[in-house]
């Protein structure tokens, strides 16, 4: 008993655990999400979530211990959001003449949401301090929790609020496309990319390269977007 | 490989100089999206001969390869903030269905409305070009 003890001990303050958790767990729900036939709702990121959640309240794991061995699979979304820049390069023809309807959709997209969003939260009388979290949800967990800490919110909510729209946008966007007849995949692209970041993004290159760099560059422009207009639009909204 | 790598983390360091010391608005990650772009450009351009002074991995191949790996598992990235929300479970019991229908009408309606307008005016500025994507 003693001995399993100090192995726990060991094994909790290592970040080999929990790294080697949320490997094997992502590699397990993308089995699952393969096995749907890559089915919108068998979401990898929501399978990973559940299954590594789930170890975490079986074995009395705070969060905080979680992430010191996790973090490394955190900070790869830095250079991930990086090398966007390959499959942009690749196509800058196809972007470059795309580049009106991209710019007039954004701006419509993210005004869209951020009315939406401070609109129906008030009307749901949520607290103030959730709002300013909920803010930013459409853009990218590290831009998102930066606008949200800037504007007195709280960036662990704002980073959890994010990943939902993520899954939720990565859910919707297929079969609502399809209801729609919408087969530019350009457009498809673009509008999962902005409403649903990086998660969006994972979801379009599933479905093709070219959604895939459309929403990769939606993201890349809606983080800049929506840094500028969230504190306008609560301001204005408030 | 570490070639690679190295020049991902650059782009991402230069970026994250440029936003934090210039004050710019822009978060670090994209500045460095942005720099990695400039850098293809530069080495694609026959009359600079860049490559002549790039170690191997960066011209052979091997840094489009490094790129296609960390995209084709974007999702994996998300996972650790996003199982922060088992130390919210409280919040999400107060304000669930509330913050549940924000995001589901919220997220659909961007959805709806991003491709909506990138669709009509795709249509008009495309109408009697021949180029069309398909």
């Amino acid at each position: 008993m003693a001995g399993d003890f100090s192995l726990w001990v060991y094994l909790a303050k290592t970040p080999l655990l929990w790294l080697t958790v949320t490997l094997t767990a992502y590699v397990l729900a993308d089995r699952i999400a393969a096995a749907t036939g890559r089915h919108p709702i068998a979401n990898p990121v929501l399978i990973t979530v559940v299954l590594v959640g789930s170890v975490l309240a079986v074995s009395g794991t705070p969060y905080p211990a979680y992430f010191e061995g996790a973090q490394f699979v955190h900070f790869l979304l830095g250079p991930a959001t990086v090398v966007l820049a390959m499959p942009l390069y690749e196509r800058r023809a196809t972007v470059m003449r795309a580049l009106v309807p991209m710019l007039t959709a954004l701006a419509a997209g993210a005004a869209t949401t951020l009315a939406v969003v401070i609109g129906l939260a008030r009307l749901l009388d949520i607290p103030h301090a959730v709002v300013v979290s909920l803010a930013p949800k459409s853009v990218t967990s590290g831009v998102a929790m930066g606008i949200a800490e800037a504007l007195g919110g709280d960036p662990t909510l704002t980073a959890i609020l994010v990943i939902l729209t993520g899954i939720i946008g990565a859910i919707l966007v297929t079969p609502m496309m399809n209801a729609l007849r919408i087969s530019d995949m350009r457009a498809r692209g673009f509008a999962a990319g902005l409403a649903a970041h990086g998660i969006g993004t994972a979801r379009a290159f599933q479905v093709s390269e070219v959604a895939g760099t459309f929403a990769g560059i939606a993201m890349g422009l809606n983080a800049f977007l929506t840094a500028i207009l969230a504190p306008l639009a609560l301001h204005l909204l408030s | 490989m570490i070639a690679s790598l190295a020049l991902i983390l650059l782009a991402q360091l230069l970026g994250e100089i440029l936003a934090r010391g210039a004050g710019v608005p822009i978060p670090g990650p994209v500045l460095g999206m942005g720099l990695m772009f400039v850098f293809l450009l530069l080495r694609d351009n026959t009359r600079i001969g860049l490559p002549r002074y790039l170690p191997r991995p960066l011209t052979d191949g091997t840094l489009e390869s490094t790129a296609r790996g960390l995209l084709m598992n974007l999702s994996l990235m998300f996972v650790p903030a996003g199982v922060g929300v088992v130390g919210r479970l409280d919040l999400l019991r107060a304000q669930g269905i509330k913050l549940a229908l924000v995001l589901v009408v919220s997220t659909a309606l961007s959805l709806l409305v991003t491709v909506l307008v990138f669709r009509a005016v795709a249509a008009r500025v495309e109408r009697g070009r021949p180029d069309r994507e398909p």
